[in-house]
């Protein structure tokens, strides 16, 4: 989509002001509710080390809990798929669609479908996809992708949202006010019952695989999930397989501290659970398929990494994260982003020069564990593709050759010291130079006193000052 | 016995450089608090090259740190990040068959971040600490490496007559991060630009923290923005020399 590496991205967010405080606000926003929950629920810290628990032992016995889940699902009369990659599970879900000769489909907010560049793919098989989250459905109409996995339009204001329904809804009156939010919402509403009325297929993601009954569980805010997954006659799931748990206990815990790290609520709106296709009268779709997505899951799963597929996709990790409250999603390039992102996107795209750089653009300040509902040791994850990515010679030659010398003057005691009383002369020259502070340095330094004034060091190391002391 | 209580300080190579005056007030509180203070020949704990990637970069510099330290029953350091290093990454940063990886673990079980430290043995009165209002800025390592958080509050408190002002989002990184703000000057600079107008909006005289590099980002930064706030670390601030 574009050719910037992270570091570019990152900079034109920076300098884009709309984005910054939109940025800003859903900062606050996220946190503020997430502690709010924490606060009033008095066990939370023991909920996270169960859900941790749980987390843990699924992706322990995920291949016989997948299969567990296929033959319950497969008795409720639901047709599962095992999808190697990206492009296996879009040919299966458009070889579905055009089985059934479906042309037009309504979709939730999926991020195993952005993962795959569904929506795309679709269209180039002649399948019309309208997402019906509210903001799915605002970027969808602006060509982007979402930036946020629990909010894909944080990086909008409500103008800009404004802005794209009069370019998109020309057929309303141009004269209309929608200037608040409400009517935003409502204005969107109309629009989406129309594509839920004429839609064929449904098409959903899952936020949970319950193997002891073969379930979907999905969680949403706005009720779209419902009708997505019931109005259509033909409905297609498409879940990472590391979404599986054992029980409906193990469900309900999870369920328990995703809301809570996500938005702060107690639980989501609504919960919606689908065992197969509908049977006799009941309302749903009457063929049900569930994708399981792999992609490079299981080769995380037996690699040093293997915790990160505990997410449950709540968010706090990014609503926590200085470099993500910074720099937004977008500059992360893939569908993921935050720290969660920074592990998921090497191990999806592959490590390269460019996904080396999510790993590394992390002051490891640790909130992201912190906050993690399933306590995945991000930092640690990070610091594992760091060693990866200087394993293969992908930082540059000036870090790589820095650290070595680093590593060489600090174990030699004269050359350490040497180092430290030459480095102590150079910067005392400089702030001289410099009228007193140091306030410009070359090469590695540039960065940081661009926007700083450094007071100079002392003439005598500690080191030295103490040798002298005694 | 109790009258030979040593302590090794281990200063870190930022102290040791750049404000050689935290290693000196460390020191003096570590002996107004009953020890014997001494100073091994050291060098960097590894830092730099474990969050690099480096492992066996890092490895060799621990390793010359740990043969340093390992004589010494206790170990302080007035760093919440290097002592962060020693005490959570010590442990494994050794294959467990590798004879390194219990000489890491015992030096790690010895470390105590300085304000640990006084928190355990209160140094006797002294000079009167900083004064004035203060903004406390809890460096990530200490407060979530470690979970030092009451620690340098309550000495505060007690050794100096500052008064503690609250200021917005404070257990947020200030954007230091060692290399990441080498590496991604922008970015570090927006979280250092938000740290900075909180710590303003808090109508603080100084910002303390157990940390230099958290200190030279933020008191860089606002110093660049002419702001008269001082940035202070802990020792001095409780040592009364700042």
């Amino acid at each position: 989509m574009t050719t910037l590496d992270f570091k570019g991205r990152a900079a034109k967010a920076l300098h884009d002001p709309q984005l910054t405080g939109a940025l800003a606000r859903a900062k606050g926003h996220f946190a503020l509710g997430r502690a709010a929950a924490k606060a009033r629920t008095p066990d939370f810290e023991m909920l996270r080390d169960r859900a941790t628990a749980i987390r843990r032992r699924s992706i322990a016995l995920m291949p016989d809990l997948l299969e567990r889940f296929e033959a319950r699902a497969t008795a409720a009369g639901a047709t599962v798929h095992w999808a190697a990659d990206a492009a296996d599970a879009r040919a299966i879900a458009t070889g579905i669609c055009k089985a059934h000769g479906a042309t037009r489909a309504i979709k939730s907010k999926s991020m195993a479908t952005e993962e795959i560049e569904l929506n795309a793919h679709l269209l180039s098989h002649g399948i019309t996809p309208v997402e019906t989250d509210l903001g799915e459905y605002i970027i969808q109409l602006r060509g982007e992708t979402p930036s946020h996995i629990i909010a894909p339009a944080v990086h909008l204001t409500k103008d800009q949202v404004a802005e794209t329904f009069r370019a998109a809804h020309t057929d309303l009156d141009p004269a209309r006010d929608i200037s608040e939010r409400q009517a935003l919402v409502k204005e969107a509403r109309v629009k989406l019952r129309e594509a839920f009325l004429a839609a064929d297929v449904g098409i959903t993601g899952a936020n949970i695989l319950v193997a002891e009954t073969g379930t979907i569980v999905l969680v949403s805010n706005e009720g779209n999930i419902d009708l997505t997954a019931s109005a259509p006659r033909l409905h297609i799931a498409i879940a990472g397989i590391e979404k599986v748990v054992e029980s409906w206990d193990d469900a309900g815990i999870v369920l328990r501290v995703l809301a809570r790290s996500a938005t702060g609520q107690d639980m989501s709106s609504y919960v919606t659970v689908l065992t197969g296709p509908a049977q006799g009268d009941e309302v749903g779709p009457r063929t049900s398929h569930i994708i399981l997505l792999d992609n490079g899951r299981s080769t995380l799963a037996a690699g040093n990494k293997a915790e990160m597929l505990a997410c449950i996709r709540c968010g706090a990790c990014l609503n926590h994260c200085p470099v993500y409250t910074a720099v937004g999603g977008h500059a992360y390039g893939g569908p993921y982003s935050g720290p969660m992102g920074a592990v998921l996107t090497p191990a999806i795209d592959g490590l390269t020069k460019d996904t080396a750089n999510l790993p590394n653009a992390s002051s490891f300040c640790g909130r992201c564990e912190a906050v993690c509902p399933v306590r995945i040791p991000l930092p640690m994850l990070l610091r594992h593709w760091r060693e990866d990515a200087y394993a293969a010679g992908l930082p540059t030659r000036g870090e790589r050759w820095g650290l070595g010398i680093w590593r060489a003057l600090s174990t030699r005691p004269w050359a350490y010291r040497l180092t430290q009383w030459s480095a102590a002369r150079g910067l005392r020259f400089v702030s001289w130079w410099q009228g007193g502070r140091i306030k410009r340095l070359p090469f590695a330094g540039r960065g940081f006193t661009a926007t700083r004034d450094i007071a100079p060091p002392a003439a005598k190391s500690f080191q030295a000052q103490w040798r002298g002391r005694r | 016995m109790t009258d030979t209580k040593e302590a090794a300080l281990f200063v870190t190579c930022l102290i040791d450089l750049m404000r050689p005056e935290v290693g000196m007030a460390s020191a003096r509180l570590i002996e107004r608090a009953g020890f014997t203070v001494v100073v091994p020949r050291q060098g960097c704990c590894g830092q730099p090259n474990y969050n690099a990637g480096d492992r066996k970069g890092a490895q060799v510099l621990a390793r010359a740190a740990i043969a340093a330290l390992e004589p010494y029953e206790t170990i302080v350091v007035p760093s919440g990040s290097c002592g962060g290093m020693m005490v959570r990454h010590y442990p494994t940063l050794f294959d467990a068959a590798d004879p390194w990886a219990s000489r890491a673990k015992a030096v790690a079980s010895r470390v105590l971040e300085l304000t640990q430290f006084l928190a355990r043995h209160p140094p006797s009165a002294g000079a009167p600490g900083l004064a004035g209002k203060i903004a406390y800025h809890d460096s990530c390592s200490s407060l979530r490496d470690l979970g030092v958080h009451d620690e340098p509050r309550a000495l505060l408190r007690s050794m100096t007559k500052a008064e503690d002002v609250p200021f917005a989002e404070n257990e947020t990184c200030c954007g230091f991060g060692g290399l990441f703000c080498v590496k991604y000057p922008d970015v570090a600079d927006r979280i250092a630009a938000d740290k900075c107008a909180a710590i303003i909006a808090s109508g603080a005289d100084s910002v303390v923290s157990a940390d230099l590099g958290c200190l030279l980002n933020i008191g860089g930064r606002l110093a660049r923005m002419g702001s008269p706030i001082k940035a202070v670390h802990i020792a001095e601030a409780l040592a009364g020399d700042a």
